[in-house]
């Protein structure tokens, strides 16, 4: 007969759900949840860098229910958590549901259970785009991201312009999307000459910081 | 000279597999007044207890060791033996070689030298105890009920029909608690006031239940069998033994517009007024903080204003004098049923570990209410005859959309625990306004359904089924007015869409929470809470219905979320614990306590200021003529739980702990 626990004992404490881990350690919590986080999968690879637990989603739908690109996505943020647990890699790194977030983080304010899928989604681009140059996202959105960083880069700020011209020389579909030129144009959306912003140096500043630092990841 | 039996125990290969049991019995044997050590298989098994007892008698030991388990065990069992072999039981003890050493350790060397040390220390002990005598204290045979719900209604009718005075005090002017508000019960959809009313009444008429409504707690002092507490009778401003409840004043009252509590706000109230028709008892209460004179006469006026209650009443009741009264009472055992509250999603919370819900408007949609507002437009009693109208503009809603999970299950909001009723409830509400609008639409947006029970199951996929509800897998992100309407933010889970549409009424099954001051509540009885405030129960599954502190017990949704068969069962367990201790006159309990050494206590009462139970007694110490020589502490042994801290403090060392002297102590730890 096993023992009795002690009297007026605090129910206060869930073990399984402890701190979460910081990025590079490991815990005696393994033993505990039984969740694999220090092994090669999915699951544990969003652990290390963010610290969340992805095995904490119950599959609610909040924030599916608040996405506003919900309709557009094959897999929605909660679809995206249960592929983490399921350790789908092929199916959910290869399609283009990633890239459609927003980063609005409505999932993240909405989600009960403290699973902060804008991270997750973020922490998986960042796992695609680090992999293999950036090979992993779609053409159409690697050529979108290439020619806003570099006008950002330029001046500061965004010259639609320049951005659209530079978006269609990368993917060659010259005239999608032309429709909507008049009406940018009457509400002024389209500026035909860039403007620079003052401080451009810490902009370019801000660049250095960003390649040095991933360059510093990147080696072991 | 002590003559020390030792007896090793395997447990089986618990102890058996890390400690070298045979090895510990050998070296046990060759300690100084050890007179016989042997090891065997199950000491606690019949032919292991026969061995104790046939080496008492043979060898006339002094002393008994076992060393086996934790004392919290098996220590009964074996003083239990003991004492049938004639010794005195608390010259039997254990030493702990399993939680303390074969459990926790592998290296089989160092775990057996571990165990032969352990009991040296006990047997070392065991050699300077005392035999001790259990003390028996008197029992109060009365009890006290805190809150009348149909929890607490029943722990008060089971011990009162056991024979035993009860004293039933509920903070509320009625009693009758939330069952009385509900409309339908699950899953009979039998009428809740039907059943309960009747228990209301026997509890108000039984000639053992003593009824204190509108009452609170206001102190505790005392231990099992003896508390002595202090009940404070607010003022009802109405003379009890007056009033023949005919209802003259309420009609006379000009104050008729407050959201009336029992309607959940959707009904209105006066200021001098009963909960409901069939309240218990049906004697009105003024509410002082809107009653037209009393807010007169907080602003200092002189002149008596309205006070039409006062004329409409032709038995002379009203007494706007009357003043709170506390009223100490002695009982012997206490049941704490104090129920509970819904979460409210308002940004002002009860607890500050809680956060309301801005994305469902914060309570600030008038067409969003939660499920005892339901209860109440269901209910034939209620401020709509049992109409399904909305607040906002009184119109029959076409499409009723039901939230599960508000606050439960969110620990975002503060709140990890399933509230385990909602699944329930809800499914009855969808058949409740199907029932009652044939061409309305009831939508449910849930997460899982919970539908554990007898005839539970079948409940929901009736509602499902047979009544039309249409149950959508997904948590709702967003509420907001849209015109008229309420608009829904969904998302169904099962087909992978996203799913918006219009509501004219939304429902929320908002979590259960306990009442707003049990905690303080909890202080006052030293019983234990967890962070939500429930109260602890004594083990999860042994002791349901026990605290910490004895004598207490605990019935009801105080404890967790429970629906009303569940509460009913932990208020009629209760009773019987209540019942089962006051079977007896007295009550024996264990007489490691406190006891003070006359002659070179100085009275400094050091122990006085430190004892947590208030045990500390002065006593006067007088010659033969009566002349008095000193002032000395007395530990009232009633009392005392044998804490030790007085020990600890004292200056002069004359407080001793019995069974746990500095001498016992003091060899043990030399021993080793």
């Amino acid at each position: 007969m096993p023992p009795l626990a002690g009297q007026g004992r605090c129910l206060e404490s869930v073990p399984w759900r402890g701190a979460p881990v910081s990025p590079g350690e490991t815990t005696l919590e393994v033993s505990v949840s039984h969740n694999d986080h220090t092994g090669s999968t999915l699951a544990a690879h969003v652990r290390q860098v963010t610290g969340l637990n992805p095995a904490r989603c119950y599959q609610c739908g909040k924030c599916s229910a608040g996405c506003p690109m919900a309709a557009e996505m094959d897999f929605r943020p909660h679809d995206v958590l249960r592929l983490i647990q399921q350790d789908k890699r092929e199916q959910l790194l290869s399609g283009e549901s990633l890239w459609l977030c927003l980063t609005c983080e409505t999932c993240t304010a909405r989600c009960p259970n403290e699973c902060d899928p804008a991270r997750v989604i973020d922490t998986l681009r960042e796992m695609v785009w680090r992999d293999n140059g950036g090979a992993g996202a779609p053409r159409h959105i690697r050529a979108f991201h290439k020619s806003f960083l570099k006008q950002i880069r330029r001046s500061g700020r965004i010259f639609e312009f320049g951005l659209v011209a530079g978006y269609k020389m990368r993917t060659g579909s010259l005239f999608s999307d032309v429709g909507a030129v008049p009406g940018m144009l009457k509400r002024g959306k389209l500026a035909l000459t860039p403007t620079r912003i003052k401080g451009l140096d810490e902009i370019r500043r801000i660049f250095d910081k960003c390649a040095a630092a991933e360059t510093d990841a990147e080696e072991p | 000279m002590a003559r020390i039996g030792v007896f090793v125990c395997h447990c089986g290969e618990n102890i058996g597999r890390t400690v070298d049991c045979a090895q510990v019995a050998e070296a046990c044997g060759s300690f100084p007044g050890v007179v016989h050590s042997v090891d065997y298989k199950y000491m606690c098994s019949d032919p292991g207890q026969l061995q104790i007892k046939e080496a008492i008698k043979e060898k006339g030991l002094t002393g008994v060791v076992v060393a086996a388990c934790s004392p919290h065990m098996h220590e009964k069992t074996f003083r239990k033996a003991a004492a049938a072999a004639g010794l005195n039981p608390f010259l039997c003890e254990m030493a702990n070689i399993r939680e303390h050493c074969s459990w926790i350790h592998e290296d089989r060397a160092r775990a057996t030298a571990k165990a032969i040390d352990l009991t040296r220390f006990i047997v070392e002990k065991v050699k300077r105890n005392q035999p001790l005598v259990p003390i028996s204290i008197p029992v109060e045979r009365r009890a006290l009920v805190i809150g009348a719900g149909i929890a607490g209604i029943q722990a008060a009718l089971d011990i009162a029909d056991g024979g035993r005075e009860v004293i039933l005090v509920e903070k509320e002017p009625s009693i009758g608690g939330h069952m009385s508000q509900l409309s339908e019960t699950f899953p009979t959809l039998d009428c809740s006031q039907c059943i309960l009313t009747p228990r209301m009444v026997e509890a108000f008429q039984h000639p053992r239940i003593k009824l204190m409504t509108y009452s609170e707690v206001e102190s505790l002092e005392g231990y099992i069998g003896n508390f002595a507490v202090t009940i404070r009778k607010k003022a009802r401003s109405v003379d009890d033994e007056l009033c023949n409840g005919c209802g003259d004043c309420q009609s006379a009252c000009p104050v008729k517009k407050i959201p009336s509590e029992f309607d959940a706000g959707l009904g209105k109230r006066t200021a001098i007024y009963v909960p409901f028709p069939q309240a218990v008892p049906n004697i009105p209460v003024i509410d002082r903080e809107r009653c037209t004179r009393f807010k007169a006469m907080r602003k200092g006026k002189k002149k008596e204003v309205c006070g039409r209650c006062l004329k409409a009443c032709g038995r002379e009741a009203i007494d706007f004098a009357q003043e709170d009264r506390l009223i100490t009472e002695k009982v012997g055992a206490i049941v704490f049923a104090t129920g509970y509250q819904l979460y409210s999603i308002g940004e002002e919370q009860p607890r500050e570990h809680l956060s309301g819900y801005g994305e469902y408007g914060y309570g600030e949609i008038p067409d969003v209410i939660d499920g005892m507002q339901f209860e109440r437009l269901a209910s034939a009693s209620g401020p709509t005859g049992g109409r399904i109208e909305r607040p906002s503009d009184g119109k029959e809603p076409e499409t009723v959309v039901f939230l599960q999970c508000v606050g439960s299950r969110d620990p975002q909001k503060g709140i990890d625990y399933c509230s385990k009723l909602c699944c329930m409830y809800i499914a009855k509400h969808t058949m409740l306004y199907r029932h009652k609008v044939h061409h309305g639409r009831a939508v449910v947006f849930y997460m899982d359904v919970r539908a554990g029970g007898k005839g539970y199951d079948e409940f929901v996929r009736r509602a499902v089924e047979e009544d039309g509800a249409e149950y959508v897998r997904g948590r709702v992100s967003r509420l907001y007015r849209a015109g008229d309407k309420v608009r829904v933010c969904g998302f169904d889970t099962l087909s992978g869409e996203p799913l918006e549409m219009d509501a004219d009424m939304v429902v929320m099954a908002t979590a259960i929470q306990p009442q707003p001051g049990i905690e303080s509540l909890a202080q006052k009885l030293s019983v234990s809470y967890d962070k939500s405030g429930f109260i602890n129960e004594a083990h999860p599954k042994l002791k349901p219905v026990e605290t910490n502190t004895a004598g207490i017990y605990v019935a009801g949704a105080c404890q967790a979320p429970r629906d009303i068969p569940d509460a009913v069962a932990m208020a009629s367990a209760a009773a019987s614990k209540v019942l089962g201790l006051f079977s007896n006159e007295e009550l024996e309990r264990d007489p490691c306590v406190a006891q003070v050494d006359e002659t070179t206590c100085s009275g400094c009462f050091h122990c006085e200021r430190v004892c947590p139970y208030g045990a500390v007694e002065h006593l006067e110490v007088r010659d033969r003529g009566g002349n008095l020589i000193k002032v000395i502490a007395k530990v009232n042994q009633g009392v005392c739980q044998g804490c030790g801290t007085c020990q600890a403090t004292c200056p002069s060392k004359s407080v001793e702990l019995l069974g746990f002297t500095d001498a016992q102590i003091f060899a043990a730890i030399n021993s080793l």
